[in-house]
């Protein structure tokens, strides 16, 4: 049975450009008067108007390339109940401005868009709350804004505090609260919408990992019940965990269509020249000595440069780094950052270096299995081993994910099992095979 | 709520012919999605809460402030209007003249310089979530009737003491139609304040010229003069305002002194309900592409 749930139709939708705060009454005014006396737009400016002339002597859209970009044009494809589509693409491919079509937040300038049942949208956790208000009476006012009605918030009110863990102060202004608290919260609200439709942008990147991990888990569920799911986001790993099939855009169209897998793989490979690799250009360093951090590199199983490796494989880090007078007991080292927080920080041990040699490439090894499906940043710098004095130092020098692809029944990874890295045990006491 | 789909529809539609949410470039300017704003009524009863909270959670007087405006007001015209230039009150008490014309003018100038705001206030919670946006306007001009209900009982109390010192000052058979005063006050402020928010997203100069006008605007009612004392052409200015038949109404109504007629109560309605409907068409319109111009 094909049930489309959401259709979407030759969806485009443009957006004027230069206008913004520009406009005044006055300005409206001399341009009507000008219309009514058949004279050019006297708010024009010159090049304009001969572009303008141009296109009405070839015959098209007057003024449709004028001050206007399209970011959407001749969107089209249809979603089918249960189904959890994935929208990836580069910043600036259309996928925030499409999904604001979707939940109505604007209008499409061409198309229609068409869907089944109850849609909530989620572009942002704790629209609305209000800081003087208690964590209670935003649960309330921030589900009314998401669509619920009183009744459905009070029969899910339990669930939702017990999911945020704020039960001691629910009846505490939020502006009161940590961070952590708030975003907990909000999200824990957001995960108990009831809707048959649920578009999502990349409010997944809040809160600590565990929660995050937390709110997929409860997505994967939302996604199992039988609804629909559109998820947008930038994070490879959170996509390919998620979603059945993906929508890539480009440039505002849909580029291709099909299964996450082949898509997620094929987006990576595209991407290679940025993903997986970058200069260390002067100004992202935080710390300038004779000795710099140049690139970073990440390379993974197979020999290719890459941004996401599988997490049953192993993943090598190699920075290449130069040196401009002679030196001893340099140590090189990279912090490993989920969700704002470091990890770990593995350092080299010292090693010295002259400035004949160039270029040396240092590399190291995270095995496999280490890392648990996520987003992680690193963090790269340099010191001197006797007196601990920084000699470089760049925060967010490059990003990547791991993902949950399997080639292999060992590699496997258990759903309960939750965090951020694992840890090799071993255990004693356990006697019996299962 | 689900728009559950009834048998009707689903014999007279073919399968996947039943769409719950539709959307299109052009939308029907008689299409003001008023059906969607009674599906989110528990959101306008929430904002109501909110506003009404976070108000006098952040002052140290609380809800004194809602009654202390307006009579500091009265206070400087009975004092420079009243005292100073002794112009006429109707034969009022000079605080009482003045204090009920500043509580209803109070209720108007407050919708609508509140709700002239809407989309240019509210535009981090428009960019990232659908409700319907008259939701905020409504809920509003709703608790401001909260505002006005306090301030009537401030009014009262005073009414009272005049009333038992005897100074002349007498209810009408007219009260009962301080509701519908009301109503007539809301629709119009309500309507004038989305007017003016669906125009200040485009021009953003109109704001300041609302501020001003409103105060200009209060000249031309009776708030400090009575139609009594007017004759001629500033007499028909001040009638051609919508609000002069409510002052006078009002205090004919409270006080039994004052130019209570049904042909200019008409014309206050027609008024009101007219600038009302183009208001919700014209605010129907702007929310659509709204958040394209912020």
């Amino acid at each position: 049975m094909s049930d489309v749930v959401i259709k979407v139709e030759n969806l485009s939708k443009r957006y004027r450009l230069g206008l913004i705060g520009r406009t005044s009454l006055h300005e409206d005014l001399a341009r009507w008067w000008a219309r009514l006396h058949g004279q050019p737009d006297p708010s024009l400016r010159l090049d304009q108007l001969q572009r303008l002339e141009t296109a009405g002597r070839t015959g098209g859209l007057a003024g449709s390339g004028l001050e206007h970009v399209w970011a959407l044009r001749d969107v089209s494809f249809d979603v089918k109940r249960g189904e959890v589509l994935g929208i990836i693409g580069r910043n600036g491919a259309g996928k925030s401005t499409l999904l604001k079509v979707l939940t109505r937040v604007t209008a499409p300038s061409l198309g229609e868009v068409k869907m089944k049942g109850r849609v909530a949208s989620l572009l942002e956790v704790g629209t609305g709350f209000h800081p003087e208000l208690t964590g209670r009476e935003n649960i309330f006012l921030n589900g009314a804004i998401m669509g619920m009605t009183r009744a459905e918030v009070k029969k899910r009110f339990d669930e939702i505090v017990a999911f945020a863990e704020v039960d001691k102060f629910i009846d505490t202004p939020v502006k009161r609260y940590s961070s952590g608290m708030y975003v907990r919260l909000a999200f824990a609200i957001a995960a108990h919408l009831d809707p048959e439709i649920l578009l999502v942008d990349e409010v997944l990147a809040v809160g600590d990992a565990a929660f995050q991990r937390k709110c997929i888990g409860k997505m994967g569920d939302v996604a199992k019940g039988g609804r629909t799911v559109l998820f947008v986001s930038h994070n490879m790993g959170t996509v390919s965990s998620l979603c059945s099939e993906v929508v890539w855009l480009k440039d505002g169209c849909v580029y291709k269509r099909g299964a996450t897998g082949d898509l997620v793989s094929e987006y990576l490979q595209s991407g290679t020249s940025r993903e997986g690799m970058a200069e260390l250009l002067p100004a992202r360093h935080r710390v300038i000595s004779p000795f710099q951090i140049e690139t970073i590199e990440l390379i993974g199983a197979d020999g290719r440069r890459t941004g996401m490796v599988n997490y049953g494989e192993p993943l090598e880090i190699t920075l290449g780094v130069r040196c401009l007078e002679a030196m001893t007991g340099i140590q090189v080292g990279i912090e490993i950052v989920s969700g704002g927080s470091c990890l770990t920080t593995v350092m080299t041990p010292p090693f010295s270096m002259s400035p004949e040699e160039g270029r040396r490439a240092v590399s190291c090894v995270i095995p496999a299995k280490v890392l648990l499906p996520g987003y992680f940043e690193l963090h790269v710098g340099a010191s001197r081993h006797e007196t601990m004095t920084g000699l470089d130092w760049v925060p967010e020098a490059l990003s990547f994910s791991v993902l949950s692809v399997v080639h292999d029944k060992a590699d496997v990874l258990d759903r309960r099992q939750r965090g951020v890295v694992s840890v090799p045990v071993s255990w004693s006491g356990l006697t019996g095979e299962a | 709520m689900r728009q559950d789909q009834g048998p009707n529809e689903m014999s007279s539609s073919r399968e996947g012919d039943h769409w719950d949410v539709v959307l299109r470039p052009q939308a029907a300017w008689l299409d003001l999605h008023l059906r969607d704003l009674w599906r989110y009524r528990d959101l306008v009863l929430l904002f109501i809460r909110r506003d009404f909270v976070a108000q006098y959670k952040q002052t140290v007087l609380g809800p004194i402030w809602f009654v202390l405006q307006p009579l500091l007001a009265t206070l400087v015209f009975t004092v420079v209007f009243g005292a100073m230039a002794g112009l006429s009150t109707d034969g009022l008490p000079k605080l009482l003249f003045y204090l009920s014309g500043q509580i209803v003018w109070g209720y108007f100038a407050g919708v609508l310089n509140s709700t002239s705001t809407t989309f240019v206030s509210n535009a981090h919670i428009f960019g990232k979530v659908y409700f319907p946006r008259l939701a905020v306007p409504v809920s509003i001009t709703l608790s401001e009737m909260i505002q006005f209900g306090l301030r009537l009982a401030f009014f009262a109390c005073f009414w009272v003491g005049f009333y038992w010192s005897g100074s002349g000052i007498r209810p009408t058979a007219a009260l009962w139609l301080l509701p519908v005063l009301l109503m007539i006050m809301a629709a119009l402020a309500l309507g004038l304040g989305i007017i003016f928010s669906a125009l200040t997203t485009k021009y953003r100069d109109l704001r300041f010229l609302l501020t001003f006008g409103v105060q200009l605007l209060m000249y031309t009612t009776p708030a400090i003069f009575p139609l009594s004392t007017l004759h001629g052409n500033y007499r028909l200015i001040m009638l051609v305002n919508p609000m002069t038949p409510i002052i006078e109404a009002f205090r004919y109504a409270t006080m039994g002194v004052g130019t209570c007629e049904p042909l200019h109560l008409a014309y206050s309605a027609i008024f009101a309900v007219v600038v009302l409907f183009i208001g919700v068409m014209l605010f129907t319109r702007v929310e659509r592409n709204f958040m394209d111009t912020v």
